[in-house]
């Protein structure tokens, strides 16, 4: 697809600081990355166990001029060549945001740009476009990091129906909270998927979260319960706790509600496709055990690498390419959204 | 020599358009509602209704903190942007340097005081009586302090800032030289003031890459705090 349906090639320049990477991106053409810079805070927030918004709020400000200029100069390209700056305005962090919008504002005015706002988990969604040239709407996809869980069907382009969502705790967030428990510490997912490789994950049976009412809902906060009741009554009855194996076991828990729920939901549907976005999806377990049901049921399975899994400005950059072919465009009023709904505008 | 300022260290709102010795636009706003709605669209309403081109300015002077942590993100970035894409240096201004600078000539002496709430306040102390002099550099501290500092210089002080109706009471109550508190027009940041300090230090050469730029917020993050208190307790 192309600007106007002409020949012409669409540069987009991609800024995104939702959270504690700074991040800035060229992206021609919606799928090919031409750059993909990210400057990472997480050294940082470690020592505080966890994002500290006021501090990656400081941090975006100090090096976003710089993330935005390597991303123009490892392009090839110059900030004239862009047709559009797209930027994540929600969900987030609001002063983390802020940074981003009011950059690419300033940007998009000074360099007489359109600029595109971004819903942050739609380009999580959109990160699976860049590697598979192949995948098009409609397909089920899972979203899940420290601050989503999401099960929705992708219409089109932009266009979302949220099926399940989680009523508690993320699912990336659980894995922060029982990595925090055995003293793993922050952030706690790729440290739980490291650990739990060489423990057993039917060691101990945690239980599958069933929720009322939704049956493609999420709750993770009774197993990151049943995490901590076990670890409490180990430690009271003077009982040494295998590590391994309890995080392969709460990983598994995981594992398991996250991919019967995604197929469930594709085979219901009839959706011969699923793809998985967000943080978590660069989880080993998971990527095996979606991958073993989509086998065993016919289903395509579509997954970004680590790389695009975390927070980056190339799948903002693929999302604000459609956005921006299907007409959209914000106005110098935009403004952080730090609660944005998925699809909403 | 043409300076862009811009103001967001507060409620208030400004951008202004110094040309030479002309301010040639300002626009403020002090009413609460993001400045990250507020700032481009009333830039945009400058530059369209002057007919300047953004290319022509030579630097944006950006109200550098203290104030709104938030509010001094959205001022910086916004220069920020400006500066990466119009490839013009920024220049930090301390915000109470140019709500000081407001008061030029003035024969008492100037000091803003902006709230910073907890008991405390950015100000500095100025004496502009034979043009504009830093007595005290800018800084947070107790209202009761900086009361006792001024009684202690033994003049006359103009006071000016939001700082006012949250501590009028104690200056009234505390304050033992002659004191007065600024008018409304006086009383707030101005971008106009902003800009025109901002050209000063531009042609004492003080001015930085838009990359370089970031807020001076004279307090660090409370976690921050919080943790090297704790630590200090170890």
């Amino acid at each position: 697809m192309k600007k106007n349906n002409t020949e012409e090639d669409v540069y987009i320049l991609a800024i995104e600081s939702s959270c504690d990477e700074t991040a800035a991106a060229v992206v021609k053409n919606g799928r090919e990355i031409l750059s993909n810079v990210i400057s990472s805070q997480i050294d940082l927030h470690t020592l505080y166990g966890g994002v500290v918004p006021e501090i990656a709020s400081r941090k975006h400000i100090e090096k976003i001029n710089q993330v935005i200029e390597s991303a123009l100069l490892e392009s090839g390209l110059t900030l004239e060549n862009m047709d559009a700056i797209g930027v994540t305005y929600g969900p987030g962090l609001v002063g983390a945001l802020l940074v981003g919008v009011a950059e690419a504002k300033a940007m998009a005015y000074a360099a007489n740009k359109p600029l595109v706002g971004v819903h942050h988990i739609e380009g999580h969604v959109s990160a699976n476009f860049i590697e598979h040239p192949d995948l098009e709407p409609p397909f089920m996809c899972l979203i899940v990091s420290g601050g989503h869980t999401h099960l929705v069907i992708v219409r089109d382009y932009g266009e979302f129906e949220i099926l399940g969502r989680t009523r508690d705790d993320a699912a990336g967030e659980a894995f922060d909270k029982v990595a925090r428990a055995v003293g793993l510490g922050y952030p706690g997912g790729p440290k739980v998927d490291r650990a739990a490789k060489e423990g057993n994950p039917h060691a101990i049976k945690f239980p599958r979260a069933k929720v009322d009412g939704n049956i493609y809902d999420f709750s993770f906060s009774g197993l990151k319960s049943a995490v901590l009741n076990h670890i409490n009554h180990a430690n009271m009855m003077g009982e040494e706790i295998n590590v391994p194996d309890l995080l392969a076991s709460f990983q598994n828990a995981v594992v398991d509600v996250l991919v019967s729920h995604t197929v469930d939901a594709a085979k219901e549907y009839g959706f011969k496709k699923v793809a998985i976005a967000g943080g978590v999806a660069s989880n080993s377990a998971l990527r095996k055990g979606m991958k073993e049901a989509c086998e065993k049921n016919g289903i395509e399975f579509y997954y970004p690498s680590p790389i695009y899994c975390t927070d980056n400005a190339a799948m903002i950059g693929t999302a604000a390419y459609y956005e921006f072919i299907n007409g959209a465009r914000a106005d110098w009023d935009l403004n952080a959204v730090p609660n944005l709904k998925l699809g909403e505008r | 020599m043409n300076i862009l300022g811009i103001e967001s260290s507060s409620l208030v709102a400004s951008v202004a358009l110094l040309s030479d010795d002309i301010l040639t636009a300002e626009y403020t706003v002090n009413f609460k509602k993001t400045h990250s709605q507020t700032l481009l669209p009333m830039l945009d309403e400058i530059v369209t209704m002057t007919g300047v081109s953004l290319e022509n300015v030579d630097a944006i002077a950006v109200s550098a903190g203290p104030g709104s942590f938030t509010g001094l993100r959205i001022g910086s970035a916004t220069g920020k942007g400006l500066g990466l894409a119009l490839k013009k240096p920024l220049i930090s201004v301390p915000t109470i340097d140019a709500m000081a600078y407001e008061f030029y000539g003035c024969a008492s002496i100037i000091c803003p005081i902006m709230d910073a709430r907890r008991n405390q306040v950015y100000t500095g102390i100025y004496d502009n009586r034979m043009g504009f002099s830093i007595v005290k550099e800018s800084c947070a501290m107790d209202i009761r302090d900086l009361i006792e500092e001024l009684n202690s210089m033994g003049e006359r002080v103009f006071f000016s800032g939001d700082g006012i109706p949250a501590y009028k009471e104690s200056i009234e109550e505390f304050m033992k030289v002659p004191f007065e508190f600024a008018p409304a027009h006086l009383s707030r940041q101005r971008a106009g003031a902003v800009a025109a300090y901002g050209a000063r230090l531009f042609l004492q050469g003080k001015t930085v890459t838009a990359a370089e730029h970031a807020p001076d917020y004279l307090r660090k993050p409370q976690a921050e705090r919080e943790r090297e208190e704790a630590l200090k307790g170890e």
